[in-house]
């Protein structure tokens, strides 16, 4: 049993999905408090205050910029809150991993369907953005519907690495880590809350290599109803992102749980 | 689809774990019947839940042979799981979930299909005595009650094996008496079990064959009577308060071997009378005769010093 293995996706991943989501059920209110109000302050408090000084960004009401690109952030942040905090609760303090692996599954399966549970609550948070966006008047195109499977993969996309951070912590203060080196400056970087050609070109390059720039430019568009520039570059970068964070994440927890 | 009698379900060959700085298990051979209630006997660190581990594929075999069900663990372990029941050492409830729901999603977990689902979980919850808990949060649940949830759960899939890491560490003796019922009506319907523990009774009572590990290798194996035939004297006689002195008196006249154990003398012999009868002389002395047990086979094999 090579640790390095590739991993299968198999129908159990499924099961762990229904599990999650059948917790999540039973805490319906805090959930979705979280998931529209925290943007809708965002979006009212920046969009409204800020935007009043700010006038206009790249032809777009700053309420207009901001909802387009906080609805990939929030995947981002959501999915990767998920996929620290909560996984290894289940994988470390809880021991609901040592249950799950008792029976048929495996960790390929286990993992697989965490990142399916992350990317769905990601969908969570980029359909309540998407609805107070909508109620702002920001929303110009029927198309934007399709923000909701682009958030999706952008929850895969974060997911994998989070749950990295899962497999090599050895408490919940490893993750600030990750938050204030990762998360954070690419929060602030790439694009959510200006338009990366303000950065030095140097920047611009490395920004360009990160997935929340990916996420981001995929967003817009979908949500003000412009045409996509290179989705497909886009979506690769993502699903890369994705294939390549499950593919180390199941290593990881298989070196973890099963020694 | 239970295994007719007198099949291997599990056969291990010089089977070895080892870790970068130790080996857990060190080349045991054993075959568990089907059927039989199977026990691994021995002090903290022995090797017992690690060979448990293998068995269920949930830690790479360094080397040697190791098949369950006839299928080569390292590589069928997904399917030798879909046939097995588990009891952890530390219980692992859904605290999420209710009593019903920690079952109902276990079931999911084995892909059973759905419209059966609803009345394995009610034949689960009456053979647990959980039926009137069935909403109830496990943490609410005093530890028998989730232990015999947690064994419940363990039978979610119909298994033909159960594997048991030490059933009933932590429980009171009512509940330990409920839970042997429990797993002796478990091997009357023909399930193969396994069992870690190092509670001598409960291995006594539960296991028709067991083998008695230590530092990763298995010391003896058999039926707790023959074990016990084989290594110890049939009777023994505990001496309490007992100082070195006391021994002088009968030991040279006596058949009787002596070992001290922790403050006291166990003296083993195969008859008894006669020391008895010496013994009666000296008031001082507080004594107990009792016959010999695994507990004696186990120290005589173990040794005596601490374990940690």
């Amino acid at each position: 049993m090579n640790s390095y293995r590739l991993p299968r996706v198999r129908r159990g991943a499924l099961a762990v999905w229904q599990r999650n989501i059948r917790v999540w059920r039973k805490l319906l209110g805090p959930a979705i408090a979280m998931n529209f109000g925290e943007p809708t302050l965002y979006l009212l408090g920046l969009g409204f205050g800020l935007g009043h000084f700010v006038g206009d960004m790249s032809g777009l009401t700053y309420i207009a910029f901001l909802a387009s690109g906080v609805i990939a952030s929030s995947a981002m942040t959501t999915a990767s809150f998920e996929g620290m905090y909560s996984v290894f609760t289940r994988m470390v303090p809880q021991r609901t991993y040592d249950a799950l692996l008792a029976t048929p599954l495996e960790v390929d399966d286990v993992i697989a369907g965490e990142m399916l549970w992350c990317a769905t609550k990601a969908v969570f948070s980029g359909v309540a953005i998407l609805l107070v966006a909508l109620l702002l008047g920001v929303v110009q195109s029927a198309a934007a519907v399709l923000v909701i499977p682009v958030v999706f993969l952008i929850g895969l996309c974060f997911a994998g690495p989070a749950i990295i951070m899962s497999a090599i912590a050895r408490s919940y203060d490893f993750f600030n880590y990750y938050f204030v080196l990762v998360i954070t400056p690419m929060f602030i970087i790439s694009g959510v809350f200006y338009p990366i050609s303000t950065l030095p070109e140097p920047m611009q390059g490395v920004v360009q290599l990160l997935p929340l720039y990916h996420a981001v430019s995929l967003t817009r568009p979908l949500v003000i109803g412009v045409e996509l520039s290179q989705p497909w570059l886009h979506i690769a970068v993502l699903l890369a992102y994705a294939l390549v964070g499950y593919y180390l994440a199941v290593v990881l927890v298989r070196k973890k749980l099963m020694v | 689809m239970n295994k007719p009698a007198g099949e291997e379900v599990v056969e291990a060959r010089k089977l070895t774990k080892c870790f970068q700085d130790r080996c857990a298990v060190d080349g045991v051979d054993f075959t568990v019947t089907a059927g039989k209630c199977f026990g691994f006997l021995g002090p903290n660190g022995a090797g017992k839940t690690t060979t448990l581990r293998m068995i269920l594929g949930l830690t790479p075999v360094t080397s040697g042979e190791l098949n369950v069900f006839g299928l080569d663990v390292s590589r069928h372990a997904a399917e030798i799981r879909a046939r097995t029941g588990v009891v952890p050492q530390t219980d692992n409830l859904d605290p999420d979930f209710s009593v019903a729901e920690n079952l109902a999603m276990y079931a999911r977990y084995y892909g059973l299909p759905a419209a059966q689902i609803p009345a394995r979980v009610d034949g689960l919850l009456a053979f647990a005595e959980l039926t009137g808990r069935r909403d109830a949060r496990t943490d609410a649940l005093s530890g028998g009650m989730q232990r015999r949830l947690t064994i419940a759960r363990a039978l979610i899939n119909d298994p033909d094996m159960v594997v048991l890491d030490e059933p009933t560490t932590g429980l009171d003796p009512q509940v330990r008496h409920v839970i042997w019922g429990r797993l002796a009506e478990l091997k009357d319907r023909g399930k193969t079990l396994l069992l870690t523990t190092h509670y001598m009774e409960e291995a006594e009572r539960l296991c028709d064959e067991l083998v008695i590990m230590d530092h990763g290798r298995i010391l003896d194996q058999g039926s707790p009577r023959e074990l016990v035939a084989r290594h110890v004297e049939p009777e023994v006689i505990e001496l309490r308060g007992a100082g070195d002195d006391i021994l002088n008196r009968f030991t040279p006249n006596a058949q009787c071997r002596i070992e001290p154990i922790g403050t006291s003398f166990y003296c083993y012999t195969q008859d008894s009378a006669e020391i008895l009868a010496q013994l009666r002389e000296v008031p001082e002395v507080n004594f107990m005769h009792r016959s010999s047990g695994l507990e004696d086979v186990f120290l005589r094999l173990t040794g005596k010093e601490l374990r940690d």
